[in-house]
């Protein structure tokens, strides 16, 4: 079976999608379960600051989902558009 | 040279034998470890309860056991059943079912050692409290054991499947892919789901009043942490029992084996992450339980974010799946 160019890009494009957003999913994934953690301790020690406390975790936790939202991005482009 | 199927076919058994109970081992040997060194700490702190943490750590490191004992199942069925179907699909069927198995224990085994040395330091500290510490022991390590038995499910569905009748590609994708996603999927929310049961057993240990509010954290927090483990399990149930029409190009296979990797991999940080946010809520659960209906709030809140790159990656792996 003769392997041809545009095939082997499509091939490489696919796996490399499924790479991106699994490896990038890694980081974000550990780095707003550790936000969510300290949020607990500090609502633990400190229950009437709730709100402000859950407000800071969301905001901290929506950048830190920045890089996965990078791979999604990545992941769709070598998907549909290479 | 050439050698013909059969030869190929038992390579692969022996290839994935090894690399089942080779990275099948690595999890185990490490969370048994930590639970024998917390009960050594914990009989210096208090010799006279010795003999009830020792009984305590050999059922914590029996359980934590249970994961390796899968693997080693896997890799003895992978070198002693012979199957009649001899196709070439098998050889990929044969890696991706020991892959599966490999990696599914490691986070289990890991995660299994944590409840069992906080009981045996929860004994030395409260030893009016050991028959409660060993129940929630109990009950938290065998959580954390259902990600190495998706993996085992998965194992044994690829080896007693028949492919035979299959396209060869790209079904020698689909099925590498699914041991791929069920088995990686499994080191996150095992390792994720033993935090959480070590830090029940230390809050109950610390304040038995709170054993219920705790205990109910604890599983309500490996649930959610458990979510990504499922997703793995859901895409590899699919990539074997989908059939995929024969293709001679190479993109389709590789975007089945990349939906599992995809997959696979993306669950490890959502469930590690997952598990961080319910261990330090069952933490505070267990210092202050009249907070409890807040922090439990929080770490559902948390935790949700948390699991928004896993779904991506579910995403991502579907597309893989149905669309391109």
């Amino acid at each position: 079976m003769a392997i041809e160019g545009a095939d082997i890009i499509k091939a490489a494009a696919f796996l490399g999608a499924g790479l991106a957003m699994g490896i990038g999913a890694i980081g974000p994934g550990v780095g707003e379960g550790m936000a969510a953690a300290k949020a607990c301790e500090a609502i633990g020690k400190n229950p009437k600051e709730a709100g402000l406390l859950t407000r800071t975790m969301l905001v901290g936790q929506a950048v830190s989902e920045s890089t996965g939202i990078y791979s999604l991005v990545i992941a769709l482009l070598l998907l549909f558009v290479v | 040279m050439s050698y013909d199927v059969k030869t190929w076919i038992d390579v692969a058994a022996f290839l994935g034998a090894g690399l089942s109970m080779g990275l099948g081992a690595i999890g185990t040997a490490v969370g048994i470890g930590y639970t024998g060194a917390r009960a050594t700490a914990a009989m210096s702190r208090n010799p006279e309860m010795s003999s009830e943490i020792f009984k305590t750590m050999l059922v914590g490191q029996a359980i934590a056991e249970t994961a390796a004992i899968f693997a080693l199942v896997v890799a003895m069925m992978l070198l002693f059943i012979k199957s009649p179907d001899l196709s070439y699909i098998r050889i990929a069927v044969l890696i991706g079912s020991g892959l599966c198995m490999g990696f599914g224990a490691i986070g289990s085994g890991v995660g299994g050692g944590f409840p069992a040395g906080e009981a045996c330091t929860g004994i030395a500290r409260q030893p009016a409290n050991t028959k409660r510490l060993n129940t929630t022991m109990l009950v938290g390590s065998s959580i954390c054991q259902t990600p190495a038995i998706f993996a085992l499910v998965t194992a044994l569905i690829l080896l007693f499947s028949d492919f035979s009748g299959h396209p060869l590609s790209p079904t020698w994708a689909a099925v590498l892919g699914a041991g791929l996603a069920c088995g990686i999927a499994a080191i996150g929310p095992g390792f994720g789901d033993g935090l959480v049961a070590g830090a029940c057993c230390e809050a109950v240990a610390r304040q038995p009043s709170a054993a219920t509010i705790a205990t109910t954290t604890m599983l309500l927090g490996m649930a959610v942490t458990e979510t990504t483990a499922i997703y793995g399990l859901l895409i590899s149930f699919i990539l074997m029992f989908k059939t995929f029409p024969t293709t001679d190009a190479l993109a389709p296979a590789m975007a089945l084996l990349g939906a599992g990797l995809c997959m696979g991999i993306g669950a490890i940080g959502p469930g590690i992450g997952e598990g961080l946010a319910a261990y330090s809520a069952v933490g505070q659960v267990g210092k202050n339980q009249d907070n409890s209906a807040e922090l439990i709030r929080v770490m559902l809140v948390g935790q949700a974010v948390s699991e928004s790159t896993g779904i991506y990656s579910l995403v991502i792996a579907l597309i893989l799946i149905f669309v391109v």
